[in-house]
This record gives structure tokens, sequence and C-alpha cells, in this order.
């Protein structure tokens, strides 16, 4: 649905050393269209340095990446990709609505408006609210709502069920199922068991 | 067109976020003013001395207001990971940290450049060099931001920065800081300028077509 191109993401072995410590090596993996890669293993493990890795803030220090094929800077991985990580991205001073408007302009419109979106992840009364007055959860369901409204099919979400509720971490859930549904695919890590009928999910576990 | 977009949505957010902090807008001209009133106090009742060095004084305090308020360029957004975001988008990171620069110019320098004339006929400066003192101040306070915004990408990972920041963007500073001090002098004693106007034009357009590409090289490097 997103495109008649299929989509996938291919992990040739990579491997990533910190501080002299191998973190991982030789992991090669590879994720189509309206699969989910979880990431899973201890503290430390490189979870989250994989996840940058992936996002292209890092260079892995062995093995490459490859989109649809192509080398990363080849293809247009960086205007597919939507990253939500350990920082909310989203600035206190601006009310939700601002903010999103803001990471509306630096992607190219999605699926959703902001107050679909907002509407989706329960925000619609707070639009106008300055971030700084929201709780760590509403700020999760803020930054994930970030994902709606620009276009995008790779979601790469680090521990995206940090601080939220029951109901939130279902409806992350739902929207995760969705978005696969659609064809989308997501890498992401948790230490949550993930509850997803009916979706293709891989799991590499790092040690 | 969507590029235009992204680049003035970055520059309103900042502005935005500027008039909603306020006290971005107010240190680096509240250092500017009460810099430039202490002279007199130092110097005492030398109004020729005061004179003869008023576009050094201004010049200098511009500068170091300048540099006062870079840490602000990139900080709250490294914190909070909007940069990674910003860094994240399919738009070229440079045109962005560009608004960026722009936005932080906007807030921080164009105060300055209202306030110069005053403090100028403050310290005495004849009236027809006066012109010339914006002029240049239009001209150098962006060269100012765009190098400095080098320096900060540099060193906002760094916890301590600060020291590192000064000893790195200072000496870039200074060909900035000697013809436009040199060329507001000349004018006070009625000579052409065009030469030093001709190079500080010259800096402006590299430091714009130039800067923004280190920084944003830089910035990447540091949220790594």
């Amino acid at each position: 649905m997103l495109g008649s191109l299929n989509y996938s993401l291919q992990a040739n072995s990579l491997s990533c050393i910190r501080d002299d410590r191998v973190l991982f090596e030789d992991l090669s993996f590879t994720v189509n269209a309206g699969q989910v890669l979880l990431l899973e293993g201890k503290n430390g493990s490189g979870k989250t340095s994989l996840l940058r890795i992936l996002c292209g803030f890092r260079e892995p220090d062995a093995g490459e990446l490859s989109w649809c094929g192509d080398a990363l800077s080849d293809s247009s991985y960086f205007a597919d990709l939507a990253y939500v990580g350990h920082l909310e991205g989203v600035k206190k001073e601006l009310t939700v609505y601002e903010n999103l408007k803001v990471a509306l302009a630096l992607g190219q419109a999605g699926s959703y408006s902001i107050m679909e979106a907002l509407t989706r992840v329960n925000l619609e009364d707070f639009a106008d609210v300055l971030v700084g007055a929201l709780s760590a959860g509403q700020k999760r369901r803020l930054s994930l709502a970030r994902l709606l409204i620009t276009k995008n099919i790779l979601w790469i979400l680090d521990e995206p069920f940090t601080s939220l509720d029951r109901q939130g971490i279902a409806l992350i859930e739902t929207l995760m199922f969705e978005h696969c549904a659609k064809g989308g695919m997501i890498v992401l890590t948790s230490h949550h068991d993930l509850t997803l009928q009916g979706v293709d999910v891989q799991r590499i576990m790092l040690s | 067109m969507s590029l235009a977009n992204a680049f003035f949505a970055i520059i309103k957010r900042d502005l935005v976020l500027a008039m909603r902090r306020r006290s971005e807008i107010a240190n680096p001209l509240l250092f500017f003013i009460l810099v430039i009133t202490l002279f007199p106090l130092g110097i005492g009742a030398q109004p020729h001395l005061l004179q003869s060095i008023a576009p050094g004084i201004i010049w200098v305090s511009a500068l170091l207001a300048a540099m006062l308020s870079l840490d602000s360029l990139f900080r709250s957004d490294f914190d909070d990971g909007s940069l990674e975001q910003i860094l994240l988008s399919a738009h070229p990171a440079s045109l962005l940290v560009l608004a960026k620069v722009v936005a932080h110019w906007l807030v921080t320098g164009l105060p300055l450049l209202i306030v110069a004339p005053l403090l100028a006929i403050f310290l005495g400066m004849p009236t027809n060099s006066l012109g010339i003192l914006l002029l240049t101040l239009l001209l150098g306070t962006p060269v100012l931001s765009l190098i400095g915004a080098i320096g900060v990408a540099l060193t906002v990972g760094l916890r301590r920065g600060g020291m590192i920041l000064s000893l790195l963007v200072l000496p870039l500073y200074v060909p900035v800081l000697i013809f436009a001090s040199n060329a507001v002098e000349m004018a006070g004693a009625g000579l052409p300028i065009q030469a030093q106007l001709n190079i500080l034009i010259s800096f402006l357009f590299m430091a714009v077509f130039l800067a923004p590409w280190p920084t944003a090289a830089a910035l990447k490097m540091s949220i790594n």
C-alpha cells in the first residue's frame, strides 16, 4: 500500500566496536515490508548502538547496510525513515501542535493530518498545551504521533514503551500492527513482551 | 518548495523559542551594553581618548557578545534530541543548519545593530562614521555567527566545551575584527574604506557558502 516497490533493509555482517569492546560482529539480517525486527539483549549489549547505525548517526565498524538493494546514501532511505529514540526530540517551550508542525515541515506529509494523529494517540485535547506541561507518557505519545504525520516506511524505535501505561502500550501495538499491515517495517528494541498477532516478528538476541 | 518550507519552519521555530525564553535575546544584548558603558567609567574624563578607541570598543564588545551567545545555538536541541530529528531529515543538513544560524543571528546579532548607534554616540563617535559602523556590524556579525557555529557544532557534545570553543573560534574572529574596526576608524577620519568593506563582504559570502557544510558534518560527529 505504501507504494509498489518492495522495500527491504539488509544488513551485511555488521560489527560495532565501542571503547575497544566488541558489541556485536558479523551481524546480518534482512527486514522486508510488513516485518518487525525486535532486538533483544541486556543493557549495554549494543541495541541502541545498532539502531544508531541504522539511523546513520554512526558508521558500522565493518559491514554494510542497503535499502532496497542500494547503499543507503544512493537511495531514498533517509526520506523513508522515522526514528524515535531515548530523547523525545520535542521542544518543551512549544505547544504540541507547533512541535508536530515542525516535524511535518522536516519530512513529507503522511497519511494522517496533525489533528488526526493527535486524536489517534489521545492527545487531541492537548494540541495547544506547552509540551513542558505534559507527563512523560504523554510526551512519548507525542513523539510517536510524529511517526504518523510523516510519510515513512521504516520505523526505528528505541524502547517505545518506556513510561507508557497499559492503554498506551496497547495503542502503540495497534499502530505498529497497522503500519506493518500497510507494508511498512519496524526495527525496535524493547524489554516489554510484544503481542503482535499476525505480524512476522524476527528476533535478534544481542549478547 | 518543501526545502524552503523546512528552512523557514526552522527559522520560525527558533524565533518562537527565543521569544518564549527571552534570556537568549537579553543576555548578549545586556552584556554588550554593560561592557560599553563600563569603558567611560574605567577610562575617566578623557573624551578624546574614548572617541578614538570607540570603534575598537564597540567591535570587541560585539565580538565577545556574539561568542557569549554561541552556546545557545545548538545546546537545547542537542539535549532534547531535536538535533537528531533535524539531521535525520531528508533535506540537506547544511541548509537546515544555515536556517538555525540565521535565526540565531536575528535573535542575538540584530539587537546589537539596533543599540550600537546609541552606544556609539554615547562614546562620542563622530556622526559621519555611524553609518559605517552599522554597515560593518551588518556585514560582520553574521560572519561571527556562521564561523562560531562550526566551533559550537564541534564542542556541543562536550560538557565543558566553553574554553575550547573560545580557543577555536577567537582566532577566526580576528580578521573580521581588524577589518571592521579599521573601516570605522578610517571613516571617522574621512578616508576611503572601500577595500575594507569589500573584504568584509567577501568574508560574509565565504562564510554563508562555506560554513554550513563543516557545521553540519561536525554536528553529525557530535551526536554520534
